[in-house]
């Protein structure tokens, strides 16, 4: 009975391998100039993780093979160094784990979070609220009018709370419910929660972001492929939370000028 | 047989007193008409792509409805009931309907009685959470999934209550809830009328969701029309 546990225990550990090596699952489209770093930090921690999960359960497996249906009385063998020297193993081998994933994903991490944007980068703000995100674009001024909570009016779709009337920044403001950006060009997010939390997720371009009320939370990447691609709130903020979403709209330069045409004249 | 023949005579008059009831006016009518002057704030369309299932009902997206303005400077929605000089009257048994469809709240601005039913129905393939902005009423919100029975709600203090969905922030409206029956909400080209009130003196108000509320003094005596206009000031923000 015991050995039989032996076999099937390896049967597993082959069998949970079996469809990450062969790469069963197709991962979505990369269209960010970063993602191949995170997709390789990934790769690598799932060798990593994966290689000594499969290593673990096969050493259990070993040992109840080995070891199992002992008869009565028999001599218990015990290893060197008792359990002091499996918890001190246990922890260099974790930690080297642990600090070697974080050197090498320092290149993923730092390169997106540690930098700053170009100057040129395409400033958009991002309010992520109950159940909805929306989007600002500075307009032909390059600024954006300050904000007065106050003045929040979601009937009349000032959902970032502007004042035109004595704002001059907020006048050209654009307000839109979907991400258009052009292709090839580095956008700044900047980054503001108007209730609770929420997190910005884009699978294709390997972002997620979480808001946090009271803080001005920033990104910046830049999209290499024209498409529309889903937004997605992936924090637990509420009701609504399953139905938080927005399109993120990747457009040709020439595209993006006229959908911007566009929706300054809605204001 | 001569009592049959008087009992015959007095049902007669009965039923033709009864049959004309209705016709006979009972009472005067103040009406008019809602207009603004400036420039109201422009109407915004509404992209609703984080709802296809509603996004898809509309071949050009809808406008914001927080101002609708008709021909020559009328101004609809507005809500026009009798604030002073009529009596309070009891909730008539039928219940007002206030509808999501579309992801829109139809109609935008629903007024009704102090205790009368309300029935909130939703019939969009989407949940909505509606959440009138109560203040002097008890404040609630209800979640409706798609295919959810009405909502059955009743309001016991009169007051003009902002309505809004948790979900889907675009959605606005109105709730009025009004002590008496005499009220009317301007149509496309912003008139109303406000008929069978008997002969006194009244306290007319008009109330409108982005401008607020104007009141007019006007007496009633007999049948007579009494012409009441008000005129709201529109800011273009």
């Amino acid at each position: 009975m015991g050995k039989l546990f032996g076999v099937i225990l390896t049967i597993i550990a082959l069998a949970s391998a079996y469809p990450i090596v062969t790469h069963m699952y197709v991962q979505p489209v990369d269209i960010s100039t970063h993602g191949h770093a995170i997709d390789e930090q990934l790769a690598d921690t799932m060798a990593e993780a994966g290689l000594s999960f499969v290593l673990a359960q096969l050493l259990l497996a070993f040992c109840v093979w080995k070891f199992s249906n002992r008869k009565e009385g028999a001599k218990v063998f015990h290893l060197w160094g008792g359990a002091k020297l499996m918890v001190v193993g246990a922890f260099i081998l974790v930690g080297t784990e642990v600090l070697a994933l974080g050197v090498f994903g320092q290149k993923a991490w730092a390169a997106v979070y540690f930098t700053s944007p170009k100057p040129d980068a395409l400033q958009v703000q991002a309010q992520a609220g109950q159940f909805a995100f929306y989007f600002r674009y500075p307009g032909p001024d390059g600024k954006f009018g300050p904000l007065h909570p106050d003045k929040i009016d979601e009937g009349n779709q000032n959902y970032f709370g502007l004042d035109p009337a004595n704002d001059v920044e907020a006048r050209d403001d654009i307000v839109t419910a979907e991400l258009a950006i052009p292709v090839n060009r580095e956008i700044h997010l900047l980054m503001h929660a108007k209730d609770v939390g929420h997190s910005f997720y884009v699978r294709e371009l390997r972002i997620q972001q979480d808001f946090v009320p009271g803080l001005d939370l920033s990104l910046h990447f830049t999209a290499t492929q024209a498409g529309r691609f889903e937004i997605l709130c992936t924090q637990l903020c509420g009701l609504g939370h399953y139905n938080m979403k927005a399109y993120l709209n990747v457009l040709s330069q020439e595209d993006f000028d006229k959908w911007m045409k566009q929706k300054a004249s809605e204001q | 047989m001569r009592m049959r023949n008087v009992f015959m005579a007095g049902m007669v008059i009965f039923f033709s007193v009864s049959m004309m009831a209705p016709a006979r006016p009972s009472g005067g009518t103040v009406s008019g008409k809602i207009t603004y002057e400036g420039t109201p704030a422009k109407q915004k369309p509404i992209d609703m792509s984080k709802e296809t299932s509603c996004a898809k009902q509309y071949a050009t997206p809808i406008t914001t409805e927080t101002v609708v303005t008709g021909p020559n400077n009328a101004l609809v929605n507005v809500v026009v009931y009798i604030s002073a000089g009529a009596p309070d009257e009891a909730a008539p048994s039928k219940a007002a309907v206030f509808t999501q469809k579309g992801c829109r709240y139809l109609p935008h601005v629903l007024a009704f009685q102090v205790n009368q039913e309300l029935n909130v129905l939703n019939e969009d393939q989407t949940s909505h959470n509606i959440h009138p902005l109560a203040k002097t009423n008890r404040e609630w919100n209800k979640s409706q999934p798609a295919g959810s029975p009405p909502i059955v709600e009743k309001y016991d203090k009169p007051e003009m209550i902002a309505v809004k969905c948790n979900i889907h922030p675009w959605m606005h409206g109105t709730f009025a809830v009004l002590k008496n029956s005499h009220y009317a909400i301007s149509s496309e080209d912003g008139s109303f009328a406000l008929p069978n009130l008997p002969p006194g003196k009244y306290t007319v108000t008009a109330f409108h969701e982005s401008y607020g509320d104007q009141s007019q003094e006007v007496t009633i005596s007999g049948s007579e029309t009494k012409t009441v206009s008000f005129t709201f000031k529109a800011k273009p923000y």
